[in-house]
């Protein structure tokens, strides 16, 4: 079997064309077709700042082979919305100040969008534990807890799936 | 990555058999959330892969007959969105909830946390103690054996190079029955465990009918301390007996001092987790 290959990931709605060798990463594979939304941290699925979905479920890209994602759903946080459109996980990290330096904030509201799909009215000791493999070294996480429980309120409103 | 490896894809489990049980052998990968980490550290170098996440049949809950039956692809999220699960294995949910940080959760398998043969790894004390039994299959057939006979040492188990597990099964415990795990560490989200432990009780005619201790992180392997089980079982409990009992079980393990916690304070935790799971199991039955 050769190592290489060119495979289709499609991504936040649009396929695209990678060549990519057995053992790269879905995380680099994404980087490298200029997903730069996606953040590298440790490359050891403790700090989360790598979250995609995957087919809805949030995983660590970095623990995931490219390869094993063809014909998968991948999302990343810029499918979740966009500046005219924000997701209200977006809007409620915006607005509450969940961000200091940025770089885990893709993937914790990809955890959070996760954790919420299965349970959309959470408590804090929920919204804690659903982040748990996401690490922030800035904010000491409380307006991100803030954030999600606020998002999580807007969206219960909206009613409508998110 | 950084070292090159050969990568197949089977969709069935017997090609995957086939492909590991060929000349070249390889290196099963489940959901890789330890084998890709220890390949970027090097501690790994497989020359071959052959994934198996594609292969439908080995994911999976399925009950039936009093018999419950998770695939080992079954990721630990899977067993959390599982009714049967909760109602089934309690303690196995008290395990996944704090296994790992949720994106580990979404990808990791049960039969990848009983293969890697870790004694920190948290779905195996809670199957112990319902007497799951593990189903291993080679190209020449399928063996099942308990789970408390599937590891020899630390990281070793019986599985030769061209099995896979494809399940974990367990026939379902009495009405009055309590069946719960604990789970010590340093912080509850996303730690390695200090001390885990399961413990199954049955009550019957007033009388322990059946007791499990099973413990993790204190020995080699995963291990069920069965002279204390044997304590417990056809009596009426009490403070003292309870006591005794707790006392066993910290004398059955062997723990070692690591960066997580001293032996002694393992050792320690086992008497108390002993002490307080089985009176609370025994004191919400009779």
């Amino acid at each position: 079997m050769p190592n290489e290959k060119t495979i289709i990931l499609r991504v936040n709605g649009r396929d695209d064309e990678v060549h990519v060798p057995s053992h790269r990463t879905l995380l680099e594979a994404l980087r490298t077709s200029g997903h730069m939304d996606v953040k590298c941290g440790c490359e050891k699925g403790d700090c989360g700042a790598c979250a995609v979905l995957v087919d809805g479920l949030a995983v660590d890209s970095c623990l995931t082979l490219a390869w094993t994602c063809e014909g998968k759903e991948i999302t990343t946080v810029a499918g979740l919305g966009t500046t005219e459109n924000p997701h209200p996980l977006q809007t409620a990290f915006k607005d509450l100040g969940a961000a200091q330096c940025g770089f885990c904030t893709p993937g914790m509201i990809m955890a959070a969008k996760c954790m919420l799909d299965d349970n959309p009215d959470p408590s804090e000791e929920d919204v804690r534990m659903g982040l748990a493999g996401n690490l922030c070294r800035c904010t000491g996480y409380t307006k991100i807890f803030d954030a999600v429980l606020e998002a999580a309120t807007v969206m219960r409103k909206e009613g409508g799936p998110s | 990555m950084y070292e090159e490896f050969d990568l197949e894809t089977p969709a069935q489990l017997e090609d995957a058999l086939r492909v590991l049980s060929d000349s070249r052998g390889g290196t099963p990968l489940a959901g890789g959330t330890n084998l890709i980490v220890d390949m970027r550290a090097g501690r790994e170098r497989p020359e071959r892969i052959v994934t198996l996440g594609n292969i439908g049949e080995l994911r999976g809950i399925a009950t039936g007959d009093g018999r419950t039956r998770i695939g080992s692809m079954t990721t630990v999220s899977d067993l959390l969105r599982a009714p049967e699960i909760a109602r089934d294995a309690p303690s196995l949910v008290d395990a996944a909830k704090l296994f790992a940080g949720q994106m580990v959760r979404n990808t990791a398998t049960l039969g990848g946390n009983i293969a890697c043969g870790s004694p920190a790894a948290d779905l195996v004390p809670p199957l112990m103690s319902l007497d799951a039994e593990i189903t291993l299959a080679g190209t020449s057939g399928m063996r099942t054996l308990p789970l408390a006979d599937y590891f020899r040492g630390y990281k070793q188990d019986v599985r030769e190079a061209g099995e896979l597990i494809v399940d974990i099964a367990w026939n379902r415990l009495p009405t009055k029955s309590v069946n719960t795990f604990y789970k010590l560490a340093r912080r509850r989200g996303d730690a390695i465990t200090v001390t885990g432990l399961a413990v199954t009780l049955c009550v019957a005619k007033g009388r322990c009918a059946r007791a499990r201790i099973a413990l993790g992180a204190v020995s080699p392997t995963v291990i069920r301390a069965r002279k204390a089980e044997a304590m417990l079982e056809g009596k009426v409990l009490d403070a003292e007996l309870i006591d005794a009992t707790a006392g066993q079980a910290a004398r059955e393990c062997s723990p070692i001092d690591d960066l997580r916690a001293s032996a002694e304070y393992r050792r320690h935790a086992v008497r108390v987790l002993t002490r307080r799971l089985v009176s609370t199991a025994w004191y919400t039955l009779v």
